[in-house]
């Protein structure tokens, strides 16, 4: 991927005047506290006198405020301070004065560099995309109040210094604070270019400025869409049909009506939703409904039968994503062969604040109110539902209070119920639409179920000759607007990432793809790394049962491969040193211990984990720690980066340990947290990571560090127990 | 109608009885930084004290409300115990997505309540009924000591 500003166009960094004033109408309670990060409403913010605004990412107040406006989501992933950052640094603002709002949808301004003409945020590129296109909106202020202070002070530009939001001129010894030369700077010209600093002279890069958000987050202000309240407002739950592609054969509401609050009952494409004065005088109605679904059209599989065609499927060739040499005639006549299948289930993303939308529908257009990933997306799909122009469809960028994925829908599935609803009612109130937790897991849009055929030669000294991955699994590009360009001659790009790129030097080497499920009707999504979620499991299980057939020492065996890929080796080598790879794990008194290693690039960054285990005689184990290396380039918040490995290696090692989403006779067999297990205090392992020094511009880091804990966990069971898990997730099978 | 002391001030509501207590801060008394996150106790992000103890206010009737001395994250901060988790949490940028944040905070100042200086063990057994799917564990732990320290 290529970071170069392709794409700014040169009215980015022409005046936005009076700058973006969107009408909010909350209540008193709700609206931003002053002090507090931004609660992430565009242009909510208070609009300081004397202010100027020279670009559509900066605005400095008359009092020194320095507002930046994040063309990205918070969804945890320390996003909006990462991006302050990036302006701060060239500004030379004092970080105190710096706050975040959430900018509106306007791919015009904001779309996202890597995605062409979208705005939106994922596939972990929102520092990487924006890294020289917000310092370039710093440095244009900046240079604008030193011209203004020039002038002021009838002295040379050169000799202006500023530094931690306080412009100055050695010389004469006069100051200025940012507010009181911003009117003056918004009279100036916008500078067409300027220079950035030169990396040596970074002040706040590399410095782990404190969190924007840890104020309003830590003292219950921070405004999800959850909280959003606006006057006359109706909540509403749905009830869905029971399997994917039911739809409803007729519905008694009377009950649900005679629930006092109700305020109406309405038959929408995805099922039937009860509007009422609050949360839960709604579900009430909902439990009070009486609805006949109509299962002549749903699936009725299950997971189990998936596993079986796919596993059938997997002995026939697929489309092919990579092949170099000629695999399978090197399989055919090799000595030694190894071969493995690897199961993996349906996951949800499960996140926190379950799936909820805000909508009001007036004669200029609709409002949403949304944690939005998908701008671009999600505009054009109300526009299209409402008959209205996709910037008639104004959006709300609030907190979400996680997502991993699933607020980007390519479908805007849950917009577009909430749209329905709104329309249903006339628009005659502003509706709020809830998921409960049931819901949200049984609602679809799931990381897909795979499957993985792998079979290796190799020569007399133990090194792979040939390597052949065979996958199987749904699409999540096909049928969306993305399909033209991630779905080349039969291969989504997304099912193959971090397989048909392995960078383990092996002369013959074959990945192809089969894709299924024209009538599986399960609704699938990218989910926290993707494609890197199963790929990855696979290559370095099946690496690690490689060095086992060698009798070679898993680190070693993967270096002497990675000669061509310097950065995967720099992180091998560093969390290998670090986790003191080369002594012997020490005993434990309570169980066999052992220890696994893995190395995965995803999203252009690079991670290495060692995962070290006890595992007691009834095969029930403890992670204690993982040892995390990662490359991603210039490290702009050390500690954001460290808090992204941990949260990825949790994340990981939920779905590793317990995830699963399973279906029998069309239905999902779980529900909440009972019976879909996240990770618990209890489980999180002592975590320990290094970041490798690195001049490159920055990747990614809020998905990378999940794809290599998985694999280096089952590696490191192995160690202890010579028992190979190749079915996620692991569960009890350590017991068996 | 259930009258009862929310965050050091009388309030009340006309709720029906059986409405989760969760919903009847949230929808009636607008104080939206308690969270929705399971409704079935499972989670934690609807953690609030009711006299002092932690409580998952999602499967705690308004009725049983009555008359006692509820605290939420809006409150807790006046207390000395409350005020030093937070201030901990910042300090150690313990959030992510922040939303089960307000939850882990309730049970972590009531944990140091009852016990000033707990160790990881003790921490994990207080703070295990509170869910992060971001994981931001590891500064959980670390963020109580911290708090703790602060208290002594």
């Amino acid at each position: 991927m290529n970071s170069r500003i392709h794409n700014v166009s040169r009215r980015d960094f022409l005046k936005s005047g009076a700058g973006l004033t969107l009408a909010l109408v909350l209540p008193a309670a709700q609206a931003a506290q002053p002090g507090v990060a931004g609660p992430g409403i565009a242009g909510s913010g208070p609009q300081a006198a004397g202010g100027f605004s020279p670009n559509a990412f900066v605005r400095i107040g008359g009092d020194g405020t320095v507002t930046v406006l994040s063309k990205h989501l918070e969804m945890g992933q320390g996003t909006y301070t990462g991006l302050a950052t990036l302006v701060a640094e060239e500004l030379d603002a004092d970080w105190k004065k710096v706050v975040v709002e959430g900018a509106p949808a306007d791919a015009g301004r904001y779309n996202n560099l890597f995605w062409g003409p979208a705005q939106g945020t994922g596939g972990s590129t929102a520092i990487a995309n924006s890294f020289e296109q917000l310092r370039q909106a710093g440095a244009a202020a900046r240079a604008m109040l030193v011209q203004a202070a020039a002038e002021r002070w009838k002295v040379p530009a050169a000799e202006i210094q500023v530094a931690n939001g306080v412009v100055s001129h050695p010389g004469s010894g006069r100051k200025a604070g940012f507010g009181e030369l911003a009117e003056a700077a918004g009279r100036l010209p916008v500078p067409e270019k300027v220079a950035l600093k030169d990396p040596k002279d970074f002040k706040l890069i590399g410095r782990s400025a404190p969190r924007k958000d840890s104020v309003a987050k830590t003292t219950g202000q921070a405004q999800f869409t959850q909280d959003v309240m606006l006057p006359g407002m109706l909540v509403a739950v749905v009830a869905h049909p029971p399997r994917f592609g039911s739809t409803v054969r007729s519905v008694d509401d009377k009950a649900a009506r005679a629930v006092p609050g109700v305020a109406d009952v309405v038959r929408i494409p995805s099922g039937v939703a009860v509007l009422a004065d609050s949360y839960w005088t709604a579900k009430k109605g909902r439990d009070a409904l009486q609805v006949e679904w109509d299962d002549s059209q749903a699936w009725r599989g299950s997971s189990e039968q998936l596993f079986a065609d796919y596993r059938r499927l997997a002995t026939t060739p697929g489309a092919v994503a990579r092949r170099d040499g000629d695999a399978p005639g090197e399989l055919g006549k090799a000595a030694k062969v190894l071969e493995a299948e690897y199961d993996f289930p349906y996951l949800a993303h499960a996140a926190m604040e379950p799936l909820n939308c805000v909508m009001r529908l007036s004669a200029e257009g609709c409002e949403v109110w949304n944690g939005e990933q998908f701008q671009t997306v999600d505009q054009a799909n109300l526009a299209q539902l409402f008959g209205l122009k996709p910037e008639q469809v104004t959006l709300h960028m609030l907190y979400a209070g996680g997502s991993f994925g699933r607020r980007a829908n390519p479908l805007s599935d849950y917009l577009l119920e909430t749209a329905h609803i709104v329309k249903a009612i006339d628009g005659r109130a502003p509706v709020k639409l809830v998921w409960s937790r049931e819901d949200d897991m049984r609602g679809g849009f799931y990381r897909p179920l795979y499957l993985h055929r792998l079979r290796a030669a190799l020569d007399g000294q133990g090194k792979p000759l040939a390597w052949e991955q065979r996958i199987v699994g749904q699409s999540i590009i096909k049928g969306s607007p993305f399909e033209p360009m991630m779905i080349k001659d039969g291969v989504d790009a997304t099912s193959v990432e971090g397989a048909a790129n392995l960078p383990y030097a092996i002369p013959n080497l074959l990945v192809d793809l089969h894709t299924p499920g024209a009538e599986l009707k399960v609704p699938v999504q990218w989910w926290r790394s993707v494609g890197s979620t199963h790929t990855g499991f696979a290559t370095e299980v099946f690496m690690d049962e490689l060095a086992v057939a060698a009798k070679a020492d898993p680190v070693a065996y993967r270096m002497d491969l990675l000669a061509a890929h310097p950065r995967h080796v720099g992180v091998l080598k560093l969390a290998a040193d670090k986790a003191g790879w080369a002594k012997p794990l020490p005993a434990a008194k309570d169980g066999k211990r052992g220890r696994g290693v893995a190395v995965h690039e995803s999203f252009n960054s690079y991670v290495a984990q060692v995962v070290e285990v006890t595992v007691a005689a009834d095969g029930s184990f403890k992670v204690d720690r993982v040892v995390c290396a990662v490359d991603c380039g210039i490290a702009v918040n050390p500690d954001v980066i460290r808090a992204q490995m941990e949260g990825c290696i949790g994340f990981g090692l939920a779905a590793a340990l317990t995830g699963a989403i399973t279906l029998k006779d069309g239905q999902v067999q779980q529900s909440n947290f009972h019976d879909y297990p996240v990770l618990r205090i209890n489980e999180m392992p002592k975590v320990e990571v290094h970041i490798l020094p690195s001049a490159e511009k920055p990747t990614g880091v809020g998905e990378p560090g999940v794809p290599p804990l998985a694999p280096a966990l089952v590696n490191a069971l192995y160690a202890a127990t010579g028992k190979r898990i190749r079915a996620l997730p692991i569960g009890e099978q350590l017991k068996a | 109608m259930t009258r009862f002391t929310l965050n050091g001030k009388q309030v009340s509501s006309e709720l029906p009885d059986d409405t989760p207590l969760l919903w009847a801060l949230r929808d009636d008394l607008k104080l939206t930084g308690t969270k929705f996150g399971c409704g079935m106790g499972l989670c934690g992000a609807c953690t609030v004290h009711m006299n002092g103890a932690p409580i998952r206010s999602c499967s705690t009737p308004l009725s049983a409300a009555a008359g006692a001395r509820i605290t939420t994250i809006e409150g807790v901060g006046t207390e000395r115990a409350g005020k030093a988790v937070q201030a901990a949490w910042q300090k150690l940028d313990v959030v992510q997505c922040g939303y089960c944040q307000s939850g882990q905070i309730m049970s972590a100042t009531a944990l140091l309540a009852s016990n000033p200086k707990p160790s990881d063990a003790d921490i994990d057994a207080a703070m295990s009924g509170n869910i992060c799917r971001c994981a931001t564990y590891v500064r959980i732990r670390a963020a109580i000591h911290e708090a703790a320290k602060a208290l002594a």
